[in-house]
């Protein structure tokens, strides 16, 4: 037997829509993948405003429904079940998906599953790789989020090994941009003017990485603060910023102390696979440091394509299949998203 | 009313779904539109809170008590506001995917005319509502009940009270004493109604016009500031 799952996913910038097919006993399969983003409306203010992304959220919802199901070739009327992203993220955002999830839900008569977005970006994973070995770790690196999970079941069993103490990974990425002059959002841009530079040009601080900090736990409040600092030194004495080299050696920070961190976890747990996925997974130095360090610790890694690792809705969609599989329980049309949903409430 | 009537007005009329979350009244009911508005259900919580909580549960409820099924619904009617923003919207979207989801037009009214058509006497009067940060979102009304201007939002000593004796809406009520510095009676209803919101697209509804795109009345930019110059971090 088939069944056909919508995902909704509402928690920031992206109005994601995804539809995927879940067949008995095996992966689900993506069928359609929609996102409407309102990132270049927040450009000019340096960050995602959130009555921006909610009135954004509002416009979108319905044509991204009506796309995802022209996409998979879906009436409305053959979905099975609705899953939507209950938590974390803004409210505001959150609310306009939920509400919506849930006269989806009322006027086609289908079950909805309210679910965690975190564990959203590890059942991504198995649109394009299969099923999860059990366990496995996953790092979620994004403007939103940096955490290090342990998964024994997507669908039910998510762990907080460590998150960050301050900023996410992606949040200073945006601040080291604006202090070197680059657009909004800053990934990108860094990743593209690190090719140039020498990322061991500066020595910048590894946060939580001493002998008494949390093993898992991550700081990068103190390297956006040092890279701000360097570039002030260096105007002060009328240097021209050498950009390359600070996006570089500031990457080189990032990625090394987030894959030493989530290999070293993988060889003290004993687990022999790592997902990583968010929107800094597309970053290419982490991508490569990642491989090199996953190979060399005989760990599988596994990240998902970059499109699949940003928010969208098929990670909702993905995540409602595996809970639908697992049986469950929906989650009725009364509940409240929860902005601060913890990523052990995979279902609300 | 007798359910055997219930269900003629039905055979001769359409149901029709009515929702509202401009204000702290999430409002949802259903209606039998014929020659006449009847209202089959409704469902009414104050709770300012709840709107994405309560407005699907609502109308589910409506439906039910309606001895009727969501499936048998053949339009939406839905407050557009203007009211707070995100209550507001959780009433917008649900209006927009149920017509999507049960295949029916979704009409947007303005939530200040729902109120304005169940005011008993005759106008001018306003319809105010409490928009918060100190301010209302208002509208005039002329002797035959039509809005003559608005839908604004202002403070409540901008609100243009010349010729007009009452005000409808919660915000008449709030500030009452400082509209027209107390010339202005408050008077009901306070909120949006399910037959206020009906009578504003009864005339859409009978003779079959396309509905407006289901656009919120913000009437005010998202409140963001630019970043200004970037703080230095060393001294
Ligand atoms: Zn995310």
């Amino acid at each position: 037997m088939s069944r056909i799952v919508m995902g909704i996913e509402t928690s920031c910038d992206e109005t994601g829509v995804g539809i995927v097919e879940l067949a008995d006993g095996q992966a689900p399969r993506l069928l359609a993948d929609e996102v409407a983003s309102s990132v270049e409306q927040h450009a000019r203010f340096g960050g995602v405003v959130p009555e921006v992304a909610s009135r954004a959220h509002l416009e979108a919802m319905e044509p991204m429904v009506r796309r995802a199901c022209a996409t998979a070739g879906v009436a409305l009327g053959e979905l099975d079940a609705i899953a939507v992203t209950a938590g974390p993220g803004l409210a505001g955002a959150l609310l306009v998906g939920v509400a919506a999830a849930k006269a989806y839900s009322a006027a086609l008569d289908v079950p909805l599953y309210g679910v965690n977005h975190l564990a959203g970006h590890v059942a991504v994973d198995t649109l394009e790789h299969g099923p999860l070995p059990r366990p496995c770790l996953s790092l979620l690196v994004s403007g939103g989020h940096t955490q290090l999970l342990r998964v024994d079941d997507v669908a039910s069993g998510i762990t907080e090994l460590g998150s960050t103490v301050d900023d996410a990974a992606g949040e200073a990425y945006d601040k080291v941009a604006r202090v070197l002059g680059l657009p909004y959002p800053g990934g990108p841009p860094i990743d593209k003017a690190a090719r140039d530079g020498d990322p061991d040009a500066i020595a910048f601080p590894r946060g939580m990485t001493g002998p008494s900090d949390a093993a898992f736990d991550f700081s990068f409040s103190g390297l956006k603060t040092a890279v701000a600092r360097w570039v002030e030194a260096a105007e002060r004495r009328g240097e021209t910023i050498p950009v390359g080299d600070v996006c570089a050696s500031f990457q080189e920070a990032v990625a090394d102390v987030l894959t030493a961190k989530a290999v070293s976890a993988a060889q003290r747990t004993g687990v022999h696979t790592l997902v990583i996925s968010g929107g800094v997974a597309a970053n290419s130095r982490l991508a490569a440091l990642a491989r090199q360090r996953c190979a060399e610790a005989g760990v599988e890694l596994r990240v998902p394509r970059p499109r699949l690792c940003t928010d969208n809705g098929a990670m909702i969609a993905a995540l409602g299949a595996h809970v639908v599989a697992a049986g469950g329980k929906p989650s009725g049309l009364d509940f409240s998203p929860d902005p601060a949903l913890p990523v052990d409430t995979v279902t609300v | 009313m007798p359910v055997g009537l219930r269900v003629a007005v039905r055979l001769c009329g359409v149901l029709v779904l009515a929702l509202d979350t401009s204000t702290p009244a999430v409002t949802a009911g259903v209606v039998a539109l014929g020659s006449d508005i009847d209202v089959l259900a409704s469902r009414v919580t104050v709770d300012a809170r709840a709107h994405g909580e309560l407005i699907t549960p609502h109308l589910q409820d409506a439906v039910a008590a309606a001895g009727a099924t969501l499936r048998d619904v053949h339009a939406v009617v839905c407050g557009a506001g203007p009211g707070p923003y995100t209550g507001l919207r959780a009433g917008m979207v649900s209006a927009a995917a149920l017509a999507h989801g049960l295949d029916v037009p979704a009409y947007p009214v303005c939530s200040l005319d729902a109120t304005a058509a169940e005011v008993g006497s005759p106008g001018p009067f306003l319809v105010v509502s409490d928009a918060r940060r100190r301010e209302v979102y208002w509208a005039r009304y002329g002797t035959d009940g039509l809005r003559v201007s608005g839908p604004r939002v202002d403070v409540p000593s901008e609100v243009d009270v010349a010729g007009v004796s009452y005000a409808a809406g919660d915000g008449a009520r709030l500030y009452e004493g400082r509209l027209g510095d107390g010339a202005v009676r408050p008077v009901e209803p306070r909120y949006p109604s399910v037959r206020g919101l009906v009578a504003c697209a009864a005339e859409a509804l009978r003779s079959g016009a396309a509905p407006d795109a289901l656009t919120p009345l913000y009437l005010r930019k998202p409140h963001a500031k630019q970043p200004g110059e970037r703080k230095r971090v060393s001294a």
